[in-house]
């Protein structure tokens, strides 16, 4: 098979899937629907992988694959097309990976769902949108991926649509990230103006020549590259959650937890970070863009960390962590350390997923609940479960010995080292980077508190399931989640709802084995990749690898530079990281209970976290609120009051008294006015007619 | 075949004509059998007319910039028969054969009172609109114009809902005010330019002053069809009373006509009144599509909700052709078919469950995709075609639209790109309070899914959103040579 047929297949094998299970899936029934979704995932996973063995090992150049044109007026010419380099040859095997380990762990997961055809459709309609978006060779494409993987988003946080608050929270993520879109889409066409092109690969030649170009409306005068570079970030926000734009990532955690892992984790919310790194040669020529990306992306690593801290349900504490995670990425990218940030997206996959999933398998073992002040002591019970989620846990908080001569630790140890002395080092020269290196450092101990605060919570401690009161909770929170799909689709597989009428043994159990594979996977992930990889993304081989997908301004040497920080910067995030181990243990494991009254008694700053510093509220009060008072002003005033008050109805008014006169040729039926009417066009036709000179 | 325009443009009435004669020599007691037959006959001319207008655009030479299969004959007094058509009209031509028999299919079992009527009503409108598309001449163009009124108004009048008589009288005040203004200028261009053919006035010069003047009187006409903020109030009470296919003509084909008019006469024939005029164009379109974007917000009637929604979309394309580029005109021009196709679909799916629980009222509805999957899977795919997903044809003409006035007037561009995130609240909004959450009416338990007929008359209308917003081309082939033709001339003209 050819490089280029081999792409092909890849791209186009999740669309195969997700039409057969979303057209035929009622039809060919459940695990037929299953088996060809996730067939066609691994399929498309194994290809992934040789074409990165072929990109890394084997030498094979960067190419294009042309499929057919899409939008081509003028200048303004699109492609349907595959381009394979590095950055997208790193993305395909995380996006391939995961979703299929996905796939596979959905078939647990979603055992009981009556409507396992639609998800696993929905979940291979994910897939291939987002194959779309790193493979895109032009904005157009980029932008198709883009607003697809928010489809796929919407509908999988929704999935459960009878749940009220389900189907709120889809449109919540459809909306938040169409404001990204709105800056998005203004980027595009700033970009098209000054490039006459929207093509990655005629573009990026030509940016040097625009170095000194403006772009001017109103009385203002912007940098035409930095104004291209801001207004896309807008959406690089949306999509990836960043401060301001975060507010979606928490509510989608009403999507079923396989669908967190996937998208909300490890795949479609890093598209942004992707994007970034992909526009390198437009950030690298745009400080000013570059550094609100360096200072969001700080900005968010900080307050999602701080709001983590105070959760108690476990998705929720992970998504926060995940949002931060994502300002790390940004912040490295904006200082210009495109390669950390795209070794810490590739990292961060592997270990959400896992921790995404091992949740997923603790929610699963605790039939269905979610805050973790009614767990607490399921080491015992799930001890795979335990083991897999402190590996997550040790890899998120970058757990790892950092001597000169010898290091090692797992995956995050790598990554998020990198970026911070990448940022150490990006603070020689400015600001900003001073400023994300100790937001940064400051995070990662925040990160290593809520981490160890979930595991301890979770694993450790008193058993809050065991007594009576707490069984009745669990069993009404797991008939609640099961009569929502069950009551109207019951019929399609009643023996869901039976087994769980005659299941009253409520005792945390480990989760099925095809659960459990995936997540070994993405252990040994979590474990080696940052080991493995780290040469190859940051290391001595970063220039054969990237190949020049990633660029750098020839002034920009961080890569060089973060190698050769001082000792002590190589210590700090692993000394913060046991600090904030320390902390959560002695709140959580030597003094339980203390955290509850502490948080019960209150106190502003807790509640400022807990309630996520009133961004919902705010954002409820002025612009939801906000839409509704102008609709509704524009509707009764505007259309009813105004327009229609001055003119037809004020006209009828006005004619009343003259119809009253002419009440015998009023009789009342609308046709009658319909021929009249034709009667004096033709009358005014011929009048017009027979006086012509022409 | 010669006279292609003219058996396109004409079988419609003369299947009308069948029906009459049939219903005028039938017993009454045959009135059944009649009015079965009636539907046969309205079926088979509509298809019989999309199949020709199909064979129309593969004849049709897309790299040639003039009009083609032209019919010109003396008629009386200077006035002539003169047909004509050039890319952007052919695909109306198409859109309009397209759609009516999709309407036509739509009302089989919706109609019961005056079937016959009807069917007359449908094809003796199908006529008049693919008269204006092909129609060369000004008084030609202008009966086709006007007259595609009446059945429009006996349409609403005779088939819609409680308050028709208050919908028909504001639809007709609002119309003919604009084209009395519109009917004043054309004669004042023909005594000028002492010509009523529509290619020569194109190339007829209008003094600055006199074209002011004529822009302002076609856009007068033009806008209130469209229509445009502030003389769209008239669309809402229009489509809220008409019955379905009268809704999904008004939003597909009779909207189209004030773009139509836009491109055919203000842009070519008053390139300086046009570029004079630009930024009030854009003032209004923008108002439109974020003042109706916010009505639409707060609607709880499911028809007013998506009448308000196609104001707004319109917004995108009397924005695009002033914006005087081949991104703005092209855009201007697919957004136009794009909304035909999306907006006729939406008003089917309202009609779908409309025809079974005889309410618009969203609050009445809820949970619906339990018991209607198919239903809820269209309904979706046209909810996120109208919120402009790329994928679907209504991003093409969003994106590109907006781009070419980003260029003109950033403003513009960047308010109406807000409009995108509007139009994700209420679509959405729309589509949870019908679709999800739990089915808790009592009175919607027994619901039915989509039957096949219902599913055929929506495959076309998904074809179609899908392919052209994977393959835009389709209709960037057809409009790409005359569209830079027309921007040649006009920059051309703003530029001297």
């Amino acid at each position: 098979m050819s490089s280029e047929t081999l792409v092909t297949v890849l791209v186009f094998a999740p669309l195969v899937g997700a039409a057969i299970a979303g057209l035929f899936g009622r039809r060919i029934g459940d695990k037929p629907s299953m088996a060809i979704t996730t067939g066609l995932l691994f399929l498309a996973c194994a290809l992934a992988w040789v074409n990165f063995y072929n990109h890394t090992w084997g030498h094979q150049a960067k190419f294009l694959v042309e499929l057919f044109p899409f939008i081509q007026i003028g200048d303004f010419k699109s492609a349907w097309s595959i381009r394979v380099d590095a950055l997208s040859s790193v993305m395909l095997i995380v996006v391939t990976t995961v979703s299929a380990l996905v796939h596979l762990y959905s078939w647990g997961y979603m055992a009981e769902d009556p409507a396992k055809p639609r998800f696993f459709a929905y979940l291979s309609l994910f897939t291939f949108a987002m194959l779309a978006l790193v493979t895109a060779n032009d904005f157009m494409q980029l932008f198709f991926g883009w607003e697809g993987v928010g489809l796929a988003s919407y509908l999988l946080i929704g999935f459960w649509y009878q749940k009220a608050s389900a189907s709120g929270a889809a449109i919540k993520a459809f909306v938040v990230n169409r404001v990204g879109d709105f800056g998005f889409a203004l980027g595009i066409m700033t970009v098209f103006w000054m490039f006459h092109t929207i093509r990655f690969d005629e573009l990026f030649p030509l940016i040097p020549t625009m170095a000194g170009k403006t772009w001017a409306f109103g009385n203002w005068t912007f940098s035409a590259l930095d104004l291209a570079g801001f207004l896309l970030f807008i959406g690089a926000m949306g999509k990836s959650a960043q401060f301001f734009l975060h507010t979606w990532l928490p509510d989608a955690m009403e999507g079923p937890t396989p669908v967190s892992a996937l998208i909300h984790a490890a795949t479609m919310v890093t598209a942004g970070v992707y994007m970034v790194c992909l526009l390198s040669p437009i950030y690298e020529a745009a400080p000013v863009a570059s550094q609100i990306v360096a200072v969001i992306g700080a900005i968010t690593a900080l307050f999602a960390a701080t709001v983590g801290l105070a959760q108690n349900d476990i998705k929720r504490v992970i998504a926060y962590s995940t949002c931060s995670q994502l300002g790390y990425m940004f912040f490295a990218a904006g200082i210009g350390a495109y390669q950390a940030a795209m070794f810490h997206l590739f990292t961060h996959a592997f270990f959400k997923a896992l921790l995404f999933l091992g949740a997923g398998s603790v929610i699963h073992g605790m039939h269905h609940e979610q805050d973790m002040r009614k767990m607490g002591g399921l080491a015992k019970y799930m001890v795979l479960t335990f083991a897999m989620m402190t590996v997550g846990t040790i890899a998120i908080t970058g757990l790892g010995f950092p001597g000169h001569g010898f290091q090692f630790g797992f995956a995050g140890f790598y990554s998020k080292d990198a970026i911070l002395e990448a940022a150490f080092a990006a603070g020689a020269h400015s600001e900003v980077g001073k400023f994300a290196f100790f937001i940064g450092l400051f995070a990662a101990i925040l990160t290593a508190y809520y981490s160890w605060r979930l595991v301890f919570m979770t694993f450790f401690g008193t058993p809050k399931w065991d007594h009576a009161e707490a069984h009745g909770h669990a069993h009404d929170a797991h008939a609640d989640d099961h009569a929502s799909a069950a009551q109207f689709e019951s019929h399609t597989e009643p023996g869901a709802e039976h087994e769980h009428a005659v299941d009253h043994d409520h005792k945390p159990h480990e989760s099925p084995w095809v659960m459990l594979i995936p997540l070994f996977v993405l252990s040994a992930g979590a474990i080696v990749a940052g080991f493995f990889f780290a040469p190859y993304f940051i290391g001595e081989k970063q220039a054969e690898f990237w190949g020049g997908a990633i660029f750098n301004a020839a002034s920009n040497h961080l890569l060089h530079e973060m190698h050769e920080v001082p000792t002590w910067v190589r210590w700090a995030p692993l000394v913060g990281s046991v600090g904030g181990l320390l902390v959560a243990a002695w709140f959580y494991l030597l003094h339980e209970g203390l955290a509850k009254r502490m948080a019960d008694r209150g106190g502003p700053l807790h509640s400022f976290f807990y309630n996520k510093w009133y961004f919902d509220e705010l954002y409820d009060f002025v612009f939801v609120r906000g839409a509704r008072f102008l609709g509704d002003l524009f509707w009764k005033g505007g259309d009813q009051k105004l327009i229609d008050g001055l003119g037809p109805n004020g006209f009828a008014a006005a004619s009343i008294a003259a119809a009253k006169r002419l009440v015998r040729i009023q009789t009342g039926y609308v046709y009658h006015y319909a021929f009249v009417m034709l009667l004096g066009v033709a009358g005014l036709l011929t009048f017009v007619i027979a006086n012509w000179h022409g | 075949m010669p006279n292609i325009l003219s058996v396109i443009t004409f079988l419609p009435l003369v299947g009308a004509l069948v029906v009459l004669g049939l219903r005028l020599t039938s017993r009454p007691d045959d009135r059944p059998v009649v009015e079965r037959t009636s539907k046969w006959i309205a079926l088979w001319t509509t298809l019989a007319t999309f199949a020709l207008s199909i064979w129309l655009c593969v004849v049709f030479d897309r790299n040639a910039p003039g009009f083609q299969f032209v019919e010109r004959y003396e008629w009386f007094s200077g006035a002539q028969y003169y047909l004509g058509v050039d890319g952007v009209s052919v695909l109306f031509v198409l859109l309009t054969a397209f759609l009516l028999p999709l309407c036509i299919l739509a009302s089989w079992t919706s109609i019961k009172e005056r079937v016959i009527d009807y069917m007359i009503a449908f094809l003796v409108l199908e006529t008049l609109v693919i008269g204006v598309f092909t129609a060369l001449d000004l008084f030609l163009f202008y009966i086709f114009f006007e007259g595609g009124l009446v059945p429009m108004f006996l349409i609403i009048g005779i088939w819609g809902g409680k308050n028709r008589i208050y919908a028909a009288y504001k639809f007709f005040l609002y119309t003919l005010l604009g084209s009395v203004l519109m009917l004043a200028a054309m004669l004042y261009m023909a005594y000028t330019a002492g010509t009523t053919s529509i290619p020569e006035l194109m190339k007829f010069h209008f003094d600055p002053m006199t074209q002011q003047l004529l822009w302002i009187g076609f856009f007068a006409s033009f806008a209130v069809k469209m229509p445009m903020w502030p003389v769209h109030t008239w669309l809402p009470d229009a489509h809220v009373e008409a019955p379905t296919a009268g809704s999904v003509i008004l939003a597909g084909i009779l909207l189209k006509l004030g773009g139509y008019g836009f491109l055919r006469f203000n842009l070519p024939m008053f390139p300086q009144a046009s570029e004079l005029f630009a930024p009030f164009v854009f003032t209004l379109s923008v108002i439109a599509i974020v003042y109706t974007s916010l009505v639409a917000f707060r609607q709880t009637d499911i028809k007013k909700l998506i009448a308000y929604s196609s104001v707004a979309h319109m917004g995108f394309v009397t924005m695009g052709i002033f914006a005087g580029n081949a991104l703005g005109i092209q855009g201007a021009i697919f957004q136009m078919l794009s909304h035909g196709v999306i907006s006729g679909a939406l008003f089917l799916c309202v009609g779908v469950i409309y025809d079974r629980m005889h309410t618009r009222e969203i609050a009445f509805y809820g949970g619906l995709t339990s018991r209607m999957p198919i239903y809820a899977a269209t309904f979706l795919l046209f909810t996120m075609a109208n919120v402009g997903l790329p994928g679907t044809s209504g991003f093409i003409g969003e994106i590109t639209t907006m781009t070419g006035v980003y260029n003109v007037s950033t403003w513009a561009a960047i308010v109406s790109a807000s409009g995108v995130i509007f139009s994700a609240v209420y679509a959405l909004t729309l589509y949870r309070r019908v679709m999800f959450g739990e089915l808790t009416n009592p009175q919607l338990a027994n619901i039915s899914d989509m039957d096949w007929r219902e599913m055929a008359v929506f495959a076309p209308l998904v074809i179609g959103t899908l392919a052209l917003g994977v393959y835009p081309n389709f209709v960037f082939d057809f409009t790409t040579a005359s569209v830079d033709a027309l921007v040649a001339t006009y920059q051309a003209a703003i530029a001297g």
